[in-house]
């Protein structure tokens, strides 16, 4: 269902007072964030004076990631928050430094907001979790076992190391790659043999498709477990995988959420893909924290018309962290607001298509 | 618009996901190819063992003769192709357009696989040397009163297949006959054969539920390959390295074959110049076992110059026109990282382009490359290029005495020796780094289709081993 125009209109005048609210705080003197002070000193415009659309952000130029690689990683904790408690999440990391982020409570306040997206029949409140995948140094663990905790459940978790799997790939052990993986698996299952009453899960389609395989050779399934909603994210979902794991793996009693995220942003969110729609996924960021456009391939000032295929650029708007403006490493068609979301999101997410030959993608 | 479908043994699964395929020439798109993704393969796999069953209803006698009324369908017949039909001449204009292979090679591999259809018979007598091929069939038997048994190794084979040559697919033709199914991920630039072939056996009364076809990206292919007990995998060096010693899987990579001349001919060399020539460029240099050095101990500049002189004019035409010798690189930027590094080889001392003078080796069209054939003289094995091997009509000349090749060819899938030398000719014999030895005047891509191919494919699928019985046994 289509967002009415009133909606879409008042969503945006939110946005644009959150921006200007988030800007005053990372550039304002006592509040700011030593990372955009410093750079601050380098533009030709005032963010404190200048900057009071979302379309304003366009001064800042775009987000360089690499930015975020190494240290003092305290530049980017704001003034205002600089005695709280910071976490560190990385991204990235197979080779040499990787990126990292801040974060105090944004990890726990999006994936808040996530869990009100979620269906309670198939997300029952109170119930345990099994968290199947990447832990470490990133966001993943603490976030999925927040968001249970916050549901009012208890989440088990099994570890996945994607920089060892990627050097797997890329050393070509593919025996050893497949032992992981089976030592990961057998972990899943022994969790779930244990009667811990675990009915919804976090994990990534790879891991998915490996549980669900392992089940079926042993005469189980997903649901036959127990499982009856599946939180699924971390690497590539495309319209023919969400099909072939709703008709294939999961049955119809089970209910698959696909979320697109990264550290740098928070979570976007799509309705369960129907097969009426082709099994769409349609993914909408959680605006006002977070923006997805779909932008014109060579003019990232210009957003895309709506079907229309682009790079993907996020946005990040929190009082912990400003990101303005990244230009991810993926591709996908602009979708129009819905009457849930009232802003622009993206579907058919996949990597960019200049990187796609060159980057190890959707490992775990 | 044309939509080939995922076959899932046998049945047509219409993926969400879709590539697109397109005429090199014209940028036309002439059919949109199925996705699969690689779950689908590793599901599909549980019924792997179905496909052998279905294939052990039938006697292999039998099997042998539905593949003979496959190569007649393969190559005359208006056969099904997704939503629609193919003719033979659409066939090869098909895969003209999108692997870039001018059309009447695309036609001379289809009378090839007819070829090796119709010989099937003959072609597993020789590779099995005579065996009872109800052995195959059973697992056991009895031979001069010993007892036998070859076991399967494997329900099924997978197949990662290239794009780049046609060719390759015979070497999957005799896995229906010995009652084992086919898991086959197509090259990208090359859905055709697998499709037209797989319904060609169908129509012959092979089981459908015997063939799986799975169009896709590298995820399918590591799929197929973790999944099937036995598959055959065909890429470049870093491919056979990594799967070296995997006794799960056969990779076929680079092939270097080459044409050495022996001190006691090499003097009569022109003698053997269309036999250098075939070997370089049939088949527009594509396959591995076209040449892609030439060794001699005297006379290398003048077979280079003369090498340059046939090949060096050849320019590209269109792909229908019959006197087309080139085929067309069809994917962006190939050609020119060839040739660049081609060039980057050139810089080093004692390697010299024999062909430059004939003009352009890259020739960049809208939607297509060429590579014009190439010559170049290496004064030595020394310079770096004397070992390379590139998908186009490409060939050294490298200055070599006779007593040092064999230690310094490298690894060679086909190597043609011209030699009456006996002392030489039993050093090629032994040499086990020589895959398919030629000893006398023959291209280097003149196969005898009776023999094995970088290893016997009935000892790759079957482990002869000791059985002993008492009493009645299965059939």
């Amino acid at each position: 269902m289509s967002a009415n125009a009133d909606k879409v209109r008042q969503a945006r005048e939110r946005l644009d007072a959150h921006v200007r609210e988030i800007v005053q705080w990372h550039f304002h003197p006592d509040t700011g964030t030593p990372f955009w002070l410093e750079r601050a000193k380098t533009y030709k415009f005032d963010p404190l004076k200048d900057v009071n659309t979302f379309d304003d952000l366009k001064l800042f130029g775009l987000f360089e990631d690499e930015w975020l690689r190494g240290g003092p990683v305290r530049r980017w904790v704001p003034k205002a928050l600089a005695n709280k408690p910071t976490y560190v999440f990385e991204t990235g990391g197979t080779t040499g430094i990787p990126k990292s982020r801040v974060v105090q409570d944004d990890f726990r306040i999006d994936y808040e907001m996530f869990s009100d997206t979620l269906p309670e029949k198939y997300f029952p409140k109170g119930s345990n979790w099994l968290m199947l995948g990447p832990s470490g140094p990133r966001r993943l663990r603490l976030a999925v076992e927040h968001l249970c905790q916050h549901r009012g459940g208890i989440c088990f978790c099994v570890d996945l190391d994607p920089r060892w799997v990627v050097k797997l790939i890329k050393k070509g052990w593919m025996e050893h790659l497949k032992a992981y993986q089976e030592h990961v698996i057998d972990q899943a299952l022994t969790v779930l043999s244990a009667k811990h009453d675990i009915k919804c899960m976090f994990t990534t389609p790879k891991l998915l498709d490996s549980l669900a395989g392992r089940l079926e050779q042993d005469g189980s399934s997903i649901a036959q477990q127990g499982i009856t909603g599946v939180f699924c994210g971390g690497t590539e979902m495309t319209s023919q995988w969400i099909r072939f794991a709703i008709e294939e793996l999961l049955g119809p009693n089970v209910y698959i959420a696909p979320t697109y995220g990264n550290t740098l942003m928070g979570l976007a969110a799509a309705e369960m893909p129907t097969a009426d729609q082709n099994y769409k996924i349609a993914y909408y960021a959680p605006e006002p924290r977070a923006v997805a456009q779909v932008v014109d391939f060579k003019d990232y000032n210009k957003v895309v018309d709506y079907g229309q295929t682009g790079r993907v650029m996020l946005t990040t708007l929190t009082k912990e962290f400003f990101v303005p403006r990244f230009a991810e490493r993926d591709e996908g068609e602009r979708e129009a607001p819905s009457a849930k979301y009232p802003w622009d999101g993206v579907s058919g997410v996949r990597p960019f298509h200049e990187f796609a030959a060159t980057t190890t993608v959707g490992v775990y | 618009m044309m939509h080939i479908p995922v076959l899932r043994w046998g049945e047509p699964y219409k993926s969400l996901d879709v590539d697109k395929v397109v005429h090199f020439a014209t940028g036309e798109v002439l059919a949109e190819v199925g996705r699969a993704n690689a779950g689908l393969v590793e599901r599909d796999m549980r019924h792997a063992q179905r496909a052998r069953d279905v294939l052990r209803e039938i006697p292999i006698a039998d099997l042998l003769q539905m593949i003979k009324k496959a190569a007649d369908l393969y190559t005359e017949a208006e056969l099904p192709l997704g939503n629609g039909t193919q003719t033979p001449d659409q066939f090869a204009l098909m895969q003209s357009a999108t692997t870039g292979l001018p059309e009447h090679m695309c036609r001379f591999n289809m009378t090839k696989n007819h070829f090796v259809l119709n010989q099937m018979d003959k072609i597993l007598e020789s590779l099995t040397r005579g065996l009872d091929l109800n052995v195959l069939s059973h697992g056991y038997g009895m031979e001069r009163g010993v007892p036998i048994s070859y076991q399967a190794q494997s329900p099924v084979l997978g197949l990662v297949l290239p794009s780049n040559s046609p060719g390759v697919h015979t070497l999957w033709l005799p896995i229906i006959p010995m009652q084992m199914g086919l898991v086959l991920k197509p090259g990208p630039q090359e859905p055709w054969t697998p499709y037209r072939m797989a319904q060609a056996f169908v129509q012959a009364g092979i089981p459908k539920q015997a063939i799986a076809i799975y169009p896709g990206l590298g995820d399918v292919g590591a799929a197929v390959l973790a999944h099937c007990p036995r598959s055959l995998i065909f890429g470049g060096t870093a491919t056979v390295e990594q799967y070296k010693g995997n006794p799960r899987v056969q990779a076929h990579g680079p092939g270097f074959s080459k044409i050495l001349l022996g001190d006691d001919v090499v003097d009569n060399w022109p003698k053997y110049l269309d036999l250098m020539v075939d070997s370089v460029l049939i088949n527009s240099g594509r396959g591995c076992i076209n040449c892609s050095g030439i060794w001699a101990s005297r006379h290398t500049k003048e077979i280079a110059e003369a090498l340059a002189e046939r090949m060096g004019p050849i320019q590209p035409l269109p792909p229908e026109d019959p006197k087309a010798a080139l085929a067309a690189f069809t994917v962006p930027k190939q050609a020119d990282a060839v040739s660049a590094a081609i060039d980057q080889d050139l810089k080093e001392d004692g390697a010299h382009d024999m062909t430059a003078r004939y003009g352009s080796r890259l020739v960049k069209k809208e939607h297509c490359d060429y590579l014009r054939p190439t010559v170049i003289l290496c004064d030595s094995p020394k310079p770096a290029i004397a070992k390379k091997e590139y998908m186009f009509p490409f060939t050294t000349v490298v200055k070599c005495p006779q007593d040092e090749m064999l230690r310094e060819i490298g690894p060679t899938l086909v190597c043609t020796a011209i030699t009456e030398d006996k002392k030489f000719q039993r050093a090629l014999i032994d040499a086990t780094h020589i895959d398919r030895l030629n000893i006398g005047p023959m291209p280097t891509i003149k196969l005898n289709w009776l023999q094995p191919h970088e290893g016997n494919i009935v000892d790759f699928l079957f482990r002869a081993r000791a059985f002993q019985f008492e009493g009645p046994l299965p059939q």
